[in-house]
Protein backbone atom coordinates (compact mmCIF):
# COMPACT_ATOMS: atom_id res chain seq x y z
CA UNK A 1 0.00 0.00 0.00
CA UNK A 2 2.94 2.35 0.56
CA UNK A 3 3.68 5.49 -1.44
CA UNK A 4 6.67 4.71 -3.67
CA UNK A 5 9.32 7.36 -4.35
CA UNK A 6 11.99 7.00 -7.01
CA UNK A 7 15.26 8.58 -5.86
CA UNK A 8 18.44 9.51 -7.70
CA UNK A 9 22.02 10.11 -6.67
CA UNK A 10 24.42 12.59 -8.18
CA UNK A 11 28.14 12.09 -7.58
CA UNK A 12 27.28 9.58 -4.84
CA UNK A 13 24.89 11.79 -2.89
CA UNK A 14 21.11 11.72 -2.73
CA UNK A 15 19.97 14.52 -5.02
CA UNK A 16 18.30 17.49 -3.35
CA UNK A 17 15.30 17.07 -5.62
CA UNK A 18 15.05 13.45 -4.44
CA UNK A 19 15.08 14.56 -0.81
CA UNK A 20 12.20 16.83 -1.69
CA UNK A 21 10.38 13.97 -3.43
CA UNK A 22 10.80 11.70 -0.39
CA UNK A 23 9.46 14.37 1.95
CA UNK A 24 6.56 14.99 -0.45
CA UNK A 25 5.85 11.25 -0.70
CA UNK A 26 5.98 10.89 3.08
CA UNK A 27 3.42 13.70 3.41
CA UNK A 28 1.13 11.97 0.91
CA UNK A 29 1.60 8.73 2.86
CA UNK A 30 0.61 10.54 6.04
CA UNK A 31 -2.50 11.96 4.35
CA UNK A 32 -3.51 8.53 3.05
CA UNK A 33 -2.64 6.58 6.20
CA UNK A 34 0.26 4.60 4.83
CA UNK A 35 4.07 4.66 4.74
CA UNK A 36 6.66 5.90 2.26
CA UNK A 37 9.10 3.56 0.50
CA UNK A 38 12.01 4.95 -1.52
CA UNK A 39 13.50 3.05 -4.42
CA UNK A 40 17.00 3.57 -5.82
CA UNK A 41 18.25 1.86 -8.96
CA UNK A 42 21.88 1.24 -9.90
CA UNK A 43 25.11 1.72 -7.98
CA UNK A 44 24.65 3.46 -4.67
CA UNK A 45 26.20 3.48 -1.26
CA UNK A 46 23.78 1.87 1.22
CA UNK A 47 24.62 4.28 4.02
CA UNK A 48 23.77 7.16 1.71
CA UNK A 49 20.48 5.49 0.72
CA UNK A 50 19.62 5.03 4.38
CA UNK A 51 19.50 8.85 4.68
CA UNK A 52 16.17 8.67 2.82
CA UNK A 53 14.84 7.98 6.33
CA UNK A 54 15.73 11.52 7.36
CA UNK A 55 13.12 12.85 4.95
CA UNK A 56 10.39 10.40 5.91
CA UNK A 57 10.95 7.11 4.07
CA UNK A 58 10.45 4.09 6.32
CA UNK A 59 12.17 1.71 3.93
CA UNK A 60 14.46 1.85 0.92
CA UNK A 61 14.50 -0.68 -1.90
CA UNK A 62 17.74 -0.94 -3.82
CA UNK A 63 17.91 -2.62 -7.23
CA UNK A 64 21.57 -3.08 -8.10
CA UNK A 65 21.85 -5.60 -10.88
CA UNK A 66 25.06 -4.69 -12.78
CA UNK A 67 22.97 -4.16 -15.90
CA UNK A 68 21.44 -1.20 -14.08
CA UNK A 69 24.74 0.61 -13.46
CA UNK A 70 24.18 3.03 -16.30
CA UNK A 71 21.02 5.20 -16.13
CA UNK A 72 18.45 3.68 -18.48
CA UNK A 73 14.94 5.13 -18.42
CA UNK A 74 13.31 2.02 -19.87
CA UNK A 75 14.94 -0.52 -17.57
CA UNK A 76 14.54 1.73 -14.54
CA UNK A 77 10.84 2.10 -15.32
CA UNK A 78 10.52 -1.70 -15.41
CA UNK A 79 12.16 -1.90 -11.98
CA UNK A 80 9.99 0.82 -10.46
CA UNK A 81 6.82 -0.72 -11.93
CA UNK A 82 7.79 -4.06 -10.35
CA UNK A 83 8.40 -2.32 -7.02
CA UNK A 84 5.01 -0.59 -7.23
CA UNK A 85 3.44 -3.99 -7.74
CA UNK A 86 5.33 -5.62 -4.88
CA UNK A 87 4.47 -2.76 -2.52
CA UNK A 88 0.91 -2.46 -3.79
CA UNK A 89 1.60 1.25 -4.28
CA UNK A 90 -1.19 3.40 -5.60
CA UNK A 91 0.91 6.58 -5.62
CA UNK A 92 4.37 6.85 -7.24
CA UNK A 93 6.37 10.07 -6.83
CA UNK A 94 9.36 11.19 -8.89
CA UNK A 95 11.27 14.48 -8.88
CA UNK A 96 11.49 15.84 -12.41
CA UNK A 97 14.89 15.24 -14.03
CA UNK A 98 16.06 14.04 -17.40
CA UNK A 99 16.15 10.44 -16.13
CA UNK A 100 12.78 10.72 -14.38
CA UNK A 101 11.24 12.25 -17.51
CA UNK A 102 12.35 9.19 -19.47
CA UNK A 103 10.79 6.91 -16.85
CA UNK A 104 7.46 8.51 -15.93
CA UNK A 105 5.82 8.01 -19.29
CA UNK A 106 6.92 4.38 -19.56
CA UNK A 107 5.71 3.81 -16.02
CA UNK A 108 2.35 5.37 -16.84
CA UNK A 109 2.12 3.08 -19.85
CA UNK A 110 3.00 -0.02 -17.85
CA UNK A 111 0.71 0.73 -14.92
CA UNK A 112 -2.03 2.47 -16.92
CA UNK A 113 -1.72 5.19 -14.34
CA UNK A 114 -3.16 8.68 -14.06
CA UNK A 115 -0.18 10.93 -14.53
CA UNK A 116 0.42 14.52 -13.46
CA UNK A 117 3.60 16.20 -14.65
CA UNK A 118 5.00 19.43 -13.16
CA UNK A 119 3.16 19.03 -9.86
CA UNK A 120 3.70 22.00 -7.54
CA UNK A 121 1.63 21.25 -4.42
CA UNK A 122 0.53 18.40 -2.19
CA UNK A 123 -2.62 16.68 -3.46
CA UNK A 124 -6.06 17.71 -2.29
CA UNK A 125 -7.90 14.59 -1.16
CA UNK A 126 -11.10 16.44 -0.23
CA UNK A 127 -12.85 15.44 -3.40
CA UNK A 128 -11.10 12.62 -5.22
CA UNK A 129 -7.34 13.02 -5.77
CA UNK A 130 -6.59 16.45 -7.19
CA UNK A 131 -3.13 17.87 -7.84
CA UNK A 132 -2.10 21.34 -8.97
CA UNK A 133 0.39 21.47 -11.80
CA UNK A 134 2.11 24.12 -13.85
CA UNK A 135 1.00 24.35 -17.51
CA UNK A 136 1.60 26.65 -20.50
CA UNK A 137 5.24 26.78 -19.42
CA UNK A 138 4.45 28.42 -16.12
CA UNK A 139 1.87 30.85 -17.52
CA UNK A 140 -1.00 29.04 -15.75
CA UNK A 141 -1.93 26.19 -13.42
CA UNK A 142 -4.30 23.25 -13.76
CA UNK A 143 -6.06 21.26 -11.08
CA UNK A 144 -5.96 17.66 -12.32
CA UNK A 145 -8.18 15.00 -10.94
CA UNK A 146 -6.35 11.67 -11.17
CA UNK A 147 -9.04 9.06 -11.63
CA UNK A 148 -6.99 5.93 -12.31
CA UNK A 149 -6.28 3.44 -9.54
CA UNK A 150 -2.55 4.19 -9.72
CA UNK A 151 -1.34 7.78 -9.70
CA UNK A 152 2.07 9.04 -10.80
CA UNK A 153 3.22 12.47 -9.68
CA UNK A 154 6.26 14.13 -11.24
CA UNK A 155 7.06 17.05 -8.97
CA UNK A 156 8.82 20.29 -9.85
CA UNK A 157 11.68 21.69 -7.83
CA UNK A 158 10.66 23.82 -4.83
CA UNK A 159 7.26 22.14 -4.49
CA UNK A 160 7.89 21.52 -0.82
CA UNK A 161 10.62 22.36 1.71
CA UNK A 162 11.84 19.13 3.30
CA UNK A 163 12.26 18.94 7.06
CA UNK A 164 14.92 16.57 8.32
CA UNK A 165 14.98 14.20 11.29
CA UNK A 166 17.85 11.97 12.35
CA UNK A 167 16.12 8.68 11.54
CA UNK A 168 17.67 6.42 8.94
CA UNK A 169 15.76 3.85 6.93
CA UNK A 170 16.60 0.16 6.41
CA UNK A 171 17.79 -0.69 2.91
CA UNK A 172 16.51 -3.92 1.32
CA UNK A 173 17.85 -5.26 -1.90
CA UNK A 174 15.31 -5.66 -4.66
CA UNK A 175 15.89 -7.90 -7.67
CA UNK A 176 12.97 -7.95 -10.08
CA UNK A 177 13.09 -9.69 -13.46
CA UNK A 178 14.61 -7.43 -16.14
CA UNK A 179 13.52 -7.26 -19.79
CA UNK A 180 16.19 -7.72 -22.46
CA UNK A 181 14.19 -5.36 -24.65
CA UNK A 182 15.04 -2.54 -22.23
CA UNK A 183 18.73 -2.84 -23.09
CA UNK A 184 18.70 -2.38 -26.87
CA UNK A 185 19.95 1.22 -26.86
CA UNK A 186 23.69 1.59 -26.62
CA UNK A 187 25.22 4.72 -25.18
CA UNK A 188 28.54 5.21 -26.98
CA UNK A 189 29.81 8.17 -25.00
CA UNK A 190 28.71 10.64 -22.38
CA UNK A 191 29.85 14.19 -21.97
CA UNK A 192 28.95 15.73 -18.64
CA UNK A 193 30.26 18.73 -16.81
CA UNK A 194 31.51 17.56 -13.41
CA UNK A 195 31.72 19.59 -10.25
CA UNK A 196 29.24 22.13 -11.62
CA UNK A 197 25.93 22.66 -9.89
CA UNK A 198 23.26 21.08 -12.07
CA UNK A 199 20.96 23.80 -13.36
CA UNK A 200 17.64 22.02 -12.64
CA UNK A 201 18.84 21.27 -9.09
CA UNK A 202 20.22 24.71 -8.30
CA UNK A 203 18.72 26.95 -5.61
CA UNK A 204 20.45 30.00 -7.05
CA UNK A 205 20.88 30.75 -10.74
CA UNK A 206 22.81 33.52 -12.49
CA UNK A 207 21.64 33.83 -16.08
CA UNK A 208 22.77 36.06 -18.90
CA UNK A 209 21.66 37.06 -22.38
CA UNK A 210 22.77 38.83 -25.48
CA UNK A 211 23.56 41.92 -23.40
CA UNK A 212 26.85 40.20 -22.47
CA UNK A 213 28.03 40.92 -26.05
CA UNK A 214 30.09 37.76 -26.47
CA UNK A 215 31.24 34.49 -24.86
CA UNK A 216 34.56 36.08 -23.87
CA UNK A 217 32.69 38.13 -21.24
CA UNK A 218 31.11 35.19 -19.41
CA UNK A 219 33.81 35.30 -16.77
CA UNK A 220 31.79 38.09 -15.11
CA UNK A 221 28.73 35.84 -14.92
CA UNK A 222 30.74 32.87 -13.71
CA UNK A 223 32.47 34.92 -11.01
CA UNK A 224 29.15 35.97 -9.49
CA UNK A 225 27.78 32.42 -9.82
CA UNK A 226 30.84 31.01 -8.11
CA UNK A 227 30.69 33.51 -5.26
CA UNK A 228 27.03 32.60 -4.70
CA UNK A 229 27.46 28.84 -5.35
CA UNK A 230 24.91 29.32 -8.11
CA UNK A 231 24.44 27.55 -11.43
CA UNK A 232 24.72 29.48 -14.69
CA UNK A 233 22.01 29.72 -17.34
CA UNK A 234 21.44 31.67 -20.54
CA UNK A 235 18.82 32.90 -23.02
CA UNK A 236 18.07 31.06 -26.25
CA UNK A 237 20.01 33.32 -28.65
CA UNK A 238 23.07 32.82 -26.47
CA UNK A 239 22.94 29.04 -26.90
CA UNK A 240 21.90 29.38 -30.58
CA UNK A 241 25.04 31.47 -31.14
CA UNK A 242 27.07 28.78 -29.32
CA UNK A 243 28.28 31.26 -26.72
CA UNK A 244 27.09 28.74 -24.10
CA UNK A 245 26.17 25.01 -24.21
CA UNK A 246 22.57 24.16 -25.01
CA UNK A 247 21.88 22.58 -21.62
CA UNK A 248 22.11 26.06 -20.06
CA UNK A 249 19.31 27.46 -22.22
CA UNK A 250 16.21 28.28 -20.17
CA UNK A 251 12.76 29.26 -21.39
CA UNK A 252 9.85 27.99 -23.36
CA UNK A 253 12.05 25.88 -25.63
CA UNK A 254 14.74 25.24 -23.04
CA UNK A 255 14.91 24.07 -19.44
CA UNK A 256 12.20 25.22 -17.05
CA UNK A 257 13.56 26.11 -13.65
CA UNK A 258 12.12 27.22 -10.32
CA UNK A 259 15.06 28.22 -8.11
CA UNK A 260 14.89 30.43 -5.01
CA UNK A 261 16.78 33.17 -6.82
CA UNK A 262 17.12 33.96 -10.53
CA UNK A 263 19.43 36.81 -11.53
CA UNK A 264 18.96 37.88 -15.17
CA UNK A 265 21.83 39.90 -16.65
CA UNK A 266 21.39 41.58 -20.03
CA UNK A 267 18.24 39.61 -20.86
CA UNK A 268 15.32 41.56 -22.33
CA UNK A 269 12.59 39.37 -20.83
CA UNK A 270 10.78 38.07 -23.91
CA UNK A 271 7.64 36.13 -23.03
CA UNK A 272 9.28 32.88 -24.21
CA UNK A 273 12.18 33.46 -21.85
CA UNK A 274 9.94 34.39 -18.90
CA UNK A 275 7.93 31.23 -19.43
CA UNK A 276 10.82 29.07 -18.30
CA UNK A 277 11.83 31.10 -15.24
CA UNK A 278 8.76 32.85 -13.88
CA UNK A 279 8.18 30.29 -11.16
CA UNK A 280 11.46 31.32 -9.51
CA UNK A 281 10.80 32.61 -5.98
CA UNK A 282 12.80 35.84 -6.33
CA UNK A 283 13.76 37.42 -9.66
CA UNK A 284 16.48 40.06 -10.06
CA UNK A 285 16.90 41.90 -13.35
CA UNK A 286 19.96 43.87 -14.42
CA UNK A 287 19.52 45.69 -17.70
CA UNK A 288 20.79 49.00 -19.07
CA UNK A 289 17.41 49.70 -20.67
CA UNK A 290 14.92 50.96 -18.07
CA UNK A 291 12.08 49.93 -20.42
CA UNK A 292 13.20 46.29 -20.75
CA UNK A 293 10.04 44.16 -20.29
CA UNK A 294 11.78 41.90 -17.76
CA UNK A 295 11.51 44.62 -15.05
CA UNK A 296 7.73 44.04 -15.03
CA UNK A 297 8.28 40.47 -13.83
CA UNK A 298 11.07 41.22 -11.38
CA UNK A 299 11.22 41.58 -7.61
CA UNK A 300 14.44 43.61 -7.66
CA UNK A 301 15.90 45.58 -10.52
CA UNK A 302 19.00 47.56 -11.38
CA UNK A 303 19.08 49.80 -14.44
CA UNK A 304 22.72 49.67 -15.35
CA UNK A 305 25.53 48.25 -17.41
CA UNK A 306 26.23 44.58 -16.62
CA UNK A 307 29.93 45.18 -17.15
CA UNK A 308 29.95 47.60 -14.22
CA UNK A 309 27.25 46.06 -12.02
CA UNK A 310 28.34 42.40 -12.06
CA UNK A 311 31.83 42.94 -10.56
CA UNK A 312 30.31 45.07 -7.79
CA UNK A 313 27.79 42.36 -6.95
CA UNK A 314 30.48 39.69 -6.90
CA UNK A 315 32.59 41.77 -4.54
CA UNK A 316 29.57 42.41 -2.30
CA UNK A 317 28.79 38.68 -2.10
CA UNK A 318 32.38 37.91 -1.16
CA UNK A 319 32.16 40.55 1.58
CA UNK A 320 29.01 38.99 3.14
CA UNK B 1 11.97 5.12 -44.73
CA UNK B 2 8.49 5.61 -43.28
CA UNK B 3 8.31 8.43 -40.74
CA UNK B 4 5.34 9.42 -38.59
CA UNK B 5 5.49 12.92 -37.09
CA UNK B 6 2.99 13.69 -34.34
CA UNK B 7 2.16 17.38 -34.03
CA UNK B 8 0.19 19.45 -31.55
CA UNK B 9 -1.75 22.61 -32.30
CA UNK B 10 -0.96 25.05 -29.49
CA UNK B 11 -1.34 28.76 -28.67
CA UNK B 12 1.43 30.89 -30.18
CA UNK B 13 4.31 31.35 -27.73
CA UNK B 14 3.51 35.07 -27.29
CA UNK B 15 -0.07 34.34 -26.17
CA UNK B 16 -1.25 35.82 -22.90
CA UNK B 17 -3.13 32.84 -21.48
CA UNK B 18 -6.61 33.48 -20.01
CA UNK B 19 -9.55 31.22 -19.22
CA UNK B 20 -13.35 31.39 -19.57
CA UNK B 21 -16.38 29.51 -18.23
CA UNK B 22 -15.40 29.86 -14.58
CA UNK B 23 -11.79 28.99 -15.32
CA UNK B 24 -12.64 25.65 -16.90
CA UNK B 25 -11.74 26.46 -20.53
CA UNK B 26 -8.92 28.16 -22.37
CA UNK B 27 -10.08 31.48 -23.80
CA UNK B 28 -9.38 30.94 -27.50
CA UNK B 29 -10.59 34.40 -28.54
CA UNK B 30 -7.84 36.17 -30.44
CA UNK B 31 -5.38 33.31 -29.91
CA UNK B 32 -3.29 32.21 -32.90
CA UNK B 33 -2.61 28.48 -32.98
CA UNK B 34 0.72 27.19 -34.22
CA UNK B 35 2.47 23.85 -34.59
CA UNK B 36 4.16 23.01 -31.28
CA UNK B 37 7.67 24.50 -31.62
CA UNK B 38 9.32 21.20 -30.66
CA UNK B 39 7.06 19.29 -33.07
CA UNK B 40 8.16 21.75 -35.74
CA UNK B 41 11.78 20.69 -35.17
CA UNK B 42 10.76 17.02 -35.48
CA UNK B 43 8.91 17.71 -38.71
CA UNK B 44 11.80 19.68 -40.19
CA UNK B 45 14.21 16.81 -39.50
CA UNK B 46 11.78 14.22 -40.89
CA UNK B 47 11.51 16.18 -44.15
CA UNK B 48 15.30 16.46 -44.37
CA UNK B 49 15.73 12.71 -43.82
CA UNK B 50 13.14 11.99 -46.50
CA UNK B 51 14.82 14.35 -48.95
CA UNK B 52 18.13 12.58 -48.35
CA UNK B 53 17.11 8.93 -48.26
CA UNK B 54 13.63 8.79 -49.78
CA UNK B 55 10.48 7.55 -48.10
CA UNK B 56 7.34 9.17 -46.77
CA UNK B 57 6.45 11.55 -43.97
CA UNK B 58 2.99 11.23 -42.42
CA UNK B 59 1.75 13.91 -40.03
CA UNK B 60 -0.58 12.89 -37.23
CA UNK B 61 -2.63 15.17 -35.02
CA UNK B 62 -5.09 14.24 -32.31
CA UNK B 63 -7.46 17.17 -32.29
CA UNK B 64 -10.61 18.83 -33.51
CA UNK B 65 -11.25 20.23 -36.98
CA UNK B 66 -9.87 23.57 -35.79
CA UNK B 67 -6.38 22.00 -35.89
CA UNK B 68 -6.53 21.57 -39.67
CA UNK B 69 -4.72 24.84 -40.57
CA UNK B 70 -1.76 23.61 -38.52
CA UNK B 71 -1.90 20.22 -40.26
CA UNK B 72 -2.05 21.88 -43.71
CA UNK B 73 1.02 23.92 -42.81
CA UNK B 74 2.89 20.70 -41.99
CA UNK B 75 1.91 19.36 -45.41
CA UNK B 76 3.12 22.61 -46.99
CA UNK B 77 6.46 22.19 -45.23
CA UNK B 78 6.94 18.81 -46.89
CA UNK B 79 4.91 16.04 -45.23
CA UNK B 80 3.23 13.77 -47.79
CA UNK B 81 -0.01 12.94 -46.06
CA UNK B 82 -1.83 13.60 -42.82
CA UNK B 83 -4.10 11.84 -40.38
CA UNK B 84 -6.28 13.62 -37.85
CA UNK B 85 -7.77 11.61 -35.01
CA UNK B 86 -10.99 13.43 -34.37
CA UNK B 87 -10.90 13.95 -30.58
CA UNK B 88 -9.96 16.60 -28.04
CA UNK B 89 -6.43 15.83 -26.78
CA UNK B 90 -7.40 15.81 -23.12
CA UNK B 91 -4.78 13.65 -21.47
CA UNK B 92 -1.32 12.33 -22.40
CA UNK B 93 -2.33 8.68 -22.05
CA UNK B 94 -5.39 9.18 -24.24
CA UNK B 95 -3.38 10.95 -26.96
CA UNK B 96 -0.69 8.26 -26.81
CA UNK B 97 -3.29 5.55 -27.19
CA UNK B 98 -4.62 7.23 -30.33
CA UNK B 99 -1.12 7.51 -31.79
CA UNK B 100 -0.34 3.89 -30.91
CA UNK B 101 -3.58 2.75 -32.55
CA UNK B 102 -2.64 4.52 -35.80
CA UNK B 103 0.95 3.28 -35.70
CA UNK B 104 0.33 -0.30 -34.59
CA UNK B 105 0.11 -2.00 -37.97
CA UNK B 106 1.65 0.72 -40.10
CA UNK B 107 5.33 -0.26 -39.56
CA UNK B 108 6.84 3.20 -39.28
CA UNK B 109 10.63 3.24 -38.97
CA UNK B 110 10.58 6.41 -36.90
CA UNK B 111 7.87 8.00 -34.82
CA UNK B 112 8.95 11.56 -34.09
CA UNK B 113 7.39 14.30 -32.02
CA UNK B 114 8.45 17.25 -29.91
CA UNK B 115 10.03 16.54 -26.54
CA UNK B 116 6.93 18.12 -25.01
CA UNK B 117 3.89 20.12 -26.01
CA UNK B 118 4.00 23.74 -24.93
CA UNK B 119 0.48 23.70 -23.48
CA UNK B 120 0.70 20.89 -20.94
CA UNK B 121 4.50 20.52 -21.03
CA UNK B 122 4.07 16.96 -19.87
CA UNK B 123 6.71 15.51 -22.17
CA UNK B 124 5.07 12.14 -21.69
CA UNK B 125 3.36 11.23 -24.94
CA UNK B 126 6.38 9.75 -26.73
CA UNK B 127 7.24 7.50 -23.79
CA UNK B 128 3.71 6.19 -23.43
CA UNK B 129 3.41 5.58 -27.20
CA UNK B 130 6.68 3.63 -27.10
CA UNK B 131 5.56 1.62 -24.08
CA UNK B 132 2.24 0.76 -25.73
CA UNK B 133 4.01 -0.29 -28.94
CA UNK B 134 6.85 -2.09 -27.15
CA UNK B 135 9.48 0.15 -28.76
CA UNK B 136 12.44 2.05 -27.31
CA UNK B 137 11.98 5.76 -26.64
CA UNK B 138 14.67 8.43 -26.51
CA UNK B 139 14.25 12.10 -25.56
CA UNK B 140 15.27 14.90 -25.87
CA UNK B 141 17.03 14.21 -29.17
CA UNK B 142 19.30 17.01 -30.46
CA UNK B 143 20.93 15.21 -33.40
CA UNK B 144 19.40 12.42 -35.49
CA UNK B 145 21.12 10.61 -38.34
CA UNK B 146 20.05 7.34 -39.87
CA UNK B 147 22.52 4.88 -41.35
CA UNK B 148 20.69 1.89 -42.85
CA UNK B 149 18.84 0.31 -39.97
CA UNK B 150 20.64 2.24 -37.23
CA UNK B 151 19.87 5.64 -35.77
CA UNK B 152 22.76 7.71 -34.46
CA UNK B 153 21.47 10.10 -31.87
CA UNK B 154 22.70 12.81 -29.53
CA UNK B 155 20.52 13.09 -26.46
CA UNK B 156 20.67 15.93 -23.94
CA UNK B 157 21.13 14.95 -20.32
CA UNK B 158 21.50 17.15 -17.24
CA UNK B 159 24.67 19.14 -17.63
CA UNK B 160 25.69 17.47 -20.89
CA UNK B 161 24.84 15.04 -23.64
CA UNK B 162 25.32 11.45 -24.73
CA UNK B 163 25.88 9.72 -28.05
CA UNK B 164 23.51 6.82 -28.65
CA UNK B 165 23.04 4.13 -31.26
CA UNK B 166 19.84 2.19 -31.61
CA UNK B 167 18.11 0.05 -34.20
CA UNK B 168 14.92 1.26 -35.87
CA UNK B 169 12.01 1.40 -35.23
CA UNK B 170 12.19 4.05 -32.53
CA UNK B 171 10.03 6.68 -30.88
CA UNK B 172 11.87 9.98 -30.38
CA UNK B 173 11.11 13.25 -28.59
CA UNK B 174 12.93 16.03 -30.46
CA UNK B 175 14.32 19.47 -29.67
CA UNK B 176 16.73 21.97 -31.21
CA UNK B 177 19.19 21.91 -32.84
CA UNK B 178 17.93 18.74 -34.60
CA UNK B 179 17.01 20.89 -37.62
CA UNK B 180 16.16 24.47 -38.48
CA UNK B 181 12.46 25.34 -38.42
CA UNK B 182 11.13 25.34 -41.99
CA UNK B 183 8.85 27.98 -43.48
CA UNK B 184 6.51 26.78 -46.23
CA UNK B 185 7.10 28.22 -49.70
CA UNK B 186 4.40 29.11 -52.25
CA UNK B 187 4.72 25.82 -54.09
CA UNK B 188 4.44 23.90 -50.83
CA UNK B 189 1.30 25.81 -49.86
CA UNK B 190 -0.28 25.08 -53.26
CA UNK B 191 0.50 21.35 -53.22
CA UNK B 192 -0.57 21.02 -49.57
CA UNK B 193 -4.15 21.65 -50.61
CA UNK B 194 -4.30 18.46 -52.62
CA UNK B 195 -2.34 16.19 -50.27
CA UNK B 196 -4.49 13.59 -48.47
CA UNK B 197 -5.76 14.43 -44.97
CA UNK B 198 -7.59 11.47 -43.51
CA UNK B 199 -9.88 11.90 -40.52
CA UNK B 200 -10.30 8.86 -38.27
CA UNK B 201 -12.37 8.38 -35.14
CA UNK B 202 -10.62 7.78 -31.80
CA UNK B 203 -10.34 4.45 -30.04
CA UNK B 204 -12.46 4.84 -26.93
CA UNK B 205 -11.11 4.38 -23.45
CA UNK B 206 -11.69 5.39 -19.87
CA UNK B 207 -10.44 8.81 -18.80
CA UNK B 208 -7.50 8.53 -16.42
CA UNK B 209 -7.22 12.23 -15.60
CA UNK B 210 -9.42 15.31 -15.95
CA UNK B 211 -8.74 18.99 -15.39
CA UNK B 212 -11.33 20.39 -13.01
CA UNK B 213 -10.22 24.01 -13.29
CA UNK B 214 -7.43 26.36 -14.28
CA UNK B 215 -5.80 29.23 -12.46
CA UNK B 216 -3.51 32.12 -13.34
CA UNK B 217 -0.42 32.87 -11.27
CA UNK B 218 -0.70 35.70 -8.76
CA UNK B 219 1.01 38.81 -10.11
CA UNK B 220 4.41 39.61 -8.63
CA UNK B 221 4.55 42.58 -6.27
CA UNK B 222 6.04 45.80 -7.57
CA UNK B 223 9.69 45.72 -8.45
CA UNK B 224 12.11 47.34 -6.04
CA UNK B 225 14.68 49.36 -7.98
CA UNK B 226 18.23 49.82 -6.75
CA UNK B 227 20.45 52.53 -8.25
CA UNK B 228 23.39 51.09 -10.20
CA UNK B 229 25.89 53.07 -8.16
CA UNK B 230 24.58 51.34 -5.03
CA UNK B 231 24.51 47.86 -6.57
CA UNK B 232 25.92 46.34 -3.36
CA UNK B 233 22.61 47.12 -1.66
CA UNK B 234 20.98 44.43 -3.77
CA UNK B 235 23.12 41.77 -2.14
CA UNK B 236 22.18 43.10 1.32
CA UNK B 237 18.47 42.98 0.40
CA UNK B 238 18.72 39.46 -0.97
CA UNK B 239 20.40 38.48 2.27
CA UNK B 240 18.30 40.28 4.87
CA UNK B 241 14.94 40.97 3.17
CA UNK B 242 14.35 38.22 0.60
CA UNK B 243 16.55 35.80 2.60
CA UNK B 244 17.53 33.78 -0.44
CA UNK B 245 21.29 34.10 0.01
C1 LIG C 1 8.92 29.79 -30.54
C2 LIG C 1 9.94 30.57 -29.79
C3 LIG C 1 10.52 29.99 -28.67
C4 LIG C 1 11.48 30.69 -27.93
N1 LIG C 1 12.02 30.09 -26.83
C5 LIG C 1 12.90 30.81 -26.07
C6 LIG C 1 13.46 30.25 -24.89
O1 LIG C 1 13.18 29.10 -24.53
N2 LIG C 1 14.31 30.98 -24.15
C7 LIG C 1 14.68 32.25 -24.51
O2 LIG C 1 15.47 32.89 -23.79
N3 LIG C 1 14.19 32.79 -25.64
C8 LIG C 1 13.32 32.11 -26.42
N4 LIG C 1 12.85 32.67 -27.58
C9 LIG C 1 13.46 33.93 -28.04
C10 LIG C 1 12.91 35.17 -27.37
O3 LIG C 1 11.79 35.61 -28.09
C11 LIG C 1 13.96 36.29 -27.35
O4 LIG C 1 14.38 36.56 -28.65
C12 LIG C 1 15.17 35.99 -26.48
O5 LIG C 1 14.80 35.54 -25.20
C13 LIG C 1 16.03 37.22 -26.33
O6 LIG C 1 17.23 36.91 -25.69
P1 LIG C 1 18.07 38.02 -24.92
O7 LIG C 1 17.22 38.66 -23.91
O8 LIG C 1 19.33 37.40 -24.48
O9 LIG C 1 18.46 39.02 -26.09
P2 LIG C 1 17.84 40.51 -26.48
O10 LIG C 1 16.41 40.41 -26.63
O11 LIG C 1 18.70 40.92 -27.59
O12 LIG C 1 18.11 41.33 -25.18
C14 LIG C 1 19.36 41.77 -24.74
C15 LIG C 1 19.11 42.67 -23.56
O13 LIG C 1 20.35 43.04 -23.00
C16 LIG C 1 20.29 44.41 -22.64
N5 LIG C 1 21.67 44.89 -22.65
C17 LIG C 1 22.48 45.07 -23.73
N6 LIG C 1 23.69 45.49 -23.33
C18 LIG C 1 23.66 45.59 -21.99
C19 LIG C 1 24.60 45.98 -20.99
N7 LIG C 1 25.85 46.35 -21.31
N8 LIG C 1 24.21 45.97 -19.70
C20 LIG C 1 22.94 45.59 -19.35
N9 LIG C 1 22.04 45.22 -20.24
C21 LIG C 1 22.38 45.22 -21.56
C22 LIG C 1 19.40 45.07 -23.65
O14 LIG C 1 18.82 46.25 -23.13
C23 LIG C 1 18.37 43.95 -23.90
O15 LIG C 1 17.26 44.12 -23.04
C24 LIG C 1 11.88 31.98 -28.34
C25 LIG C 1 11.30 32.56 -29.47
C26 LIG C 1 10.33 31.87 -30.19
C27 LIG C 1 9.73 32.53 -31.38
Amino acid sequence: MSVLIFVELDEGKLKKSSQEAIFYGAKVAEMTGTTATAIAVGQADESELATAGRFGATKVLHARDTRLNEPNGMAYATVVAAAAQQEGSTVVVLAKSSLADAMTARLAGKLKAGLAANVIELPDLGNGFVVKSSIYTGKAFAYNELKAGIKILAIKKNTITPEETDTTAPVDSFSPALNDSDFVISVKSTEKATGDILLPEADLVVSAGRGMKGPENWGLVEDLAQALHAATACSKPVSDLDWRPHHEHVGQTGIKISPNLYIACGISGAIQHLAGVNSSKVIVVINKDADAPFFKSADYGIVGDVFEVLPRLTAAVKAL
Amino acid sequence: MKILVCVTSVPDTTTKITFTDNNTKLNKAGVTFITGPYDDYALARAVELKEKAGGTVTVLNVGGADAEPVIRKCLAIGADEAIRVNAEPTDAYFVAEQIAAVAKDASYDLILMGRESIDYNGGQVHGIVAELLGLPSISPVMVLNVDGNTAKITREIEGGKEEIEAKLPLVLGCQEPIAEWKIPNMRGIMTARTKPLKVVEPVADEQLTAVSRYELPAPRGTVKMIPANEAEKLIQLLHTEAKVI
